[in-house]
């Protein structure tokens, strides 16, 4: 009965602790660590990047509106690209074959990293998919956005402007 | 067997029960959004043909005429 007991505590503690409770990554929130190889294995860092505008995009293949996303962001590296818009694409397939499928399909004009593992996504609080980050030149987060629809493109590339001080 | 004895037999069944319910409770996992890979496969979805369905829910609702619960109640015109 004793052992019953315990295993019962034991598995109420486990359903207590379980699904962590953990906050987004909120706007004015400092960026949290990023660290990531890109398509030619060689790590990037985005502490590298600060004092530019970066446009952090958590994406996979199985996903519908990150294939719509794609062309948006293709025009936002090469509207924005000179002005200072660094646009960071993390991959979160578990194969990276499913990835190459996808960007075979779906080319991309901007930095892609490769993060099978999920642990990024799991720091920076994904919360659906695709999910974005606007990081100013500061290192600090001024927009969050989940999902990609086709009228929010207006908002999202006023925010880039923003953001680049540009309006 | 004593009425006293069935009582302590009928707790010890109950305590055990609830040691696996919450054993199986503990074993559930979040999934987390960018786990959902397989989830996002098109035979993992309830209903495969989503805009065959809603379709034939028209066509049923309108001719039953017992439209109710989600939407304005209809006439069997099929028109609404």
């Amino acid at each position: 009965m004793r052992t019953l007991r315990s295993l019962l505590g034991a598995s109420l503690l486990a359903l207590a602790l379980g699904p962590g409770v953990v906050s987004a990554t909120m706007p004015g929130a400092t960026a949290p660590a990023l660290e990531l190889p890109q398509a030619n294995g060689s790590p990037l860092r985005l502490a590298e990047l600060m004092g530019q505008v970066v446009y952090v995009d958590f994406w996979a293949s199985w996903c519908g509106p990150c294939r719509k996303s794609f062309p948006w962001m293709n025009a936002m590296q090469q509207r924005y690209g000179s002005q200072g818009l660094v646009i960071l694409a993390v991959n979160l397939d578990e194969a990276r074959a499913d990835a190459e499928a996808f960007l075979a399909a779906t080319p991309a004009a901007f930095t892609l990293l490769y993060d099978p593992s999920g642990q990024s996504a799991r720091s920076w609080r994904v919360k659906g998919m695709p999910t974005s980050y606007l990081i100013g030149a500061d290192g600090k987060v001024r927009l969050v956005h989940t999902g990609f629809r086709e009228e929010q493109r207006v908002e999202l590339e006023r925010q880039i402007r923003l953001a680049l001080a540009l309006e | 067997m004593n009425s006293k004895d069935r009582f302590a037999w009928r707790w010890r069944l109950n305590e055990t029960l609830l040691v696996f319910l919450a054993l199986g409770l503990a074993g559930c996992a979040a999934v987390e959004p960018w786990q959902k890979a397989k989830l996002a496969q098109a035979g993992m979805a309830l209903d495969f043909d989503t805009l065959g369905s809603r379709l034939h829910q028209q066509v049923y609702l309108s001719k039953e005429a017992a439209r109710g619960g989600d939407a304005a109640g209809g006439g069997g015109c099929g028109c609404n």
